[in-house]
């Protein structure tokens, strides 16, 4: 036990992270594009047409695990965060930012493709209901911890401004999430529930699942990535980034 | 097969833009994401790199 908690303690830092974040990257890279391709095909090419949205209902596949993506990055960037506080550890105000942008991308795109589903199938590209509504001021959060952590120089005070905006913030989550139970909202209930299981067709749902997968690990392999580029900038006057770089 | 054509599957029954401009901008932002994240990462090389040179100079005598 006490072995296993220095070992964790021990990724913590920069300079053992770095080369193992180099070394996970390109195996979730890999992960996600296959993912991708199978759910494409199943999504596409096996899933039956719906029989009340026609083919428009195509759009679930990359709507919904967006969505997912959109409140599951921001409750991880809360999750560092709140370690970051706990423990003072430089490597997770860097994991925070390491996540905001493809948090902030798969926002962008739950609210671009719920505006291309809801066009056809309610008539209008936007609605303020609750999901809606609650979903967009997610992307100012997003928005807000990439304008607020970049405005601030000293790169701890950026951590901790930011921590403190990503903690906050993840109250938003379960509100989005609910938004469609608690009002009476325009946006439909939840097709797959952890306690009802799924009122979808069989392959629909798998199509759904395996992109929310390939979304899940693209988003790991994005942040791996991005940590690495952070951790040089900050480290670059360390003589193990020099010897890294030389 | 489920498309009676390759016609039939870019229409998508008469939803072709909604779901193309769907699936077009989520392959557009990836792109977008994983170039600028590959600049960044090279920009972040070069820094160090900069800071190298600064140091070679400082101890040359």
């Amino acid at each position: 036990m006490e072995n296993f908690k220095i070992r964790w303690f021990q990724w913590a830092a920069p300079q053992s992270f770095y080369p193992l974040a180099g070394r996970l990257w390109p195996f979730f890279g890999v992960i996600a594009a296959v993912l991708a391709l199978a759910a494409l095909y199943l999504g596409f090419f096996v899933a039956p047409t719906d029989f009340q949205q026609g083919e428009g209902y195509r759009i679930i596949f990359v709507h919904v695990p967006a969505s997912w993506m959109s409140m599951v990055i921001y409750l991880a960037m809360a999750f560092w965060a709140f370690l970051g506080f706990t423990f003072n550890t430089r490597l997770s105000g860097m994991m925070t930012q390491a996540l905001a942008p493809t948090g902030a991308m798969f926002t962008f795109l739950s609210l671009w493709t719920g505006a291309l589903w809801g066009k056809p199938m309610w008539g209008a590209w936007w609605v303020w209901d609750a999901r809606l509504t609650s979903e967009l001021i997610l992307f100012f959060l997003y928005m807000g911890y990439i304008a607020l952590t970049s405005a601030i120089d000293d790169p701890r005070r950026a951590d901790r401004a930011g921590g403190l905006l990503a903690l906050v913030g993840a109250v938003n989550v379960p509100i989005i999430y609910f938004s469609v139970k608690w009002w009476n909202t325009l946006h439909q209930g939840a097709s797959v529930s952890v306690t009802k299981g799924s009122s979808m067709a069989q392959t629909m749902l798998w199509a759904m699942l395996l992109m929310a997968l390939a979304f899940w690990a693209y988003s790991i392999a994005m942040a791996l990535y991005r940590v690495r580029t952070i951790i040089l900038v900050r480290e670059r006057h360390t003589q193990w980034v020099q010897e890294v770089a030389a | 097969m489920i498309w009676e054509s390759w016609d039939a599957f870019w229409a998508m029954g008469g939803y072709g833009p909604y779901v193309w401009g769907s699936y077009g901008v989520v392959l557009l932002c990836i792109a977008i994401e994983i170039t600028s994240a590959r600049a960044a990462h090279g920009a972040s090389v070069q820094s160090v790199r900069a800071v190298q040179e600064e140091t070679d100079h400082d101890t040359t005598p």
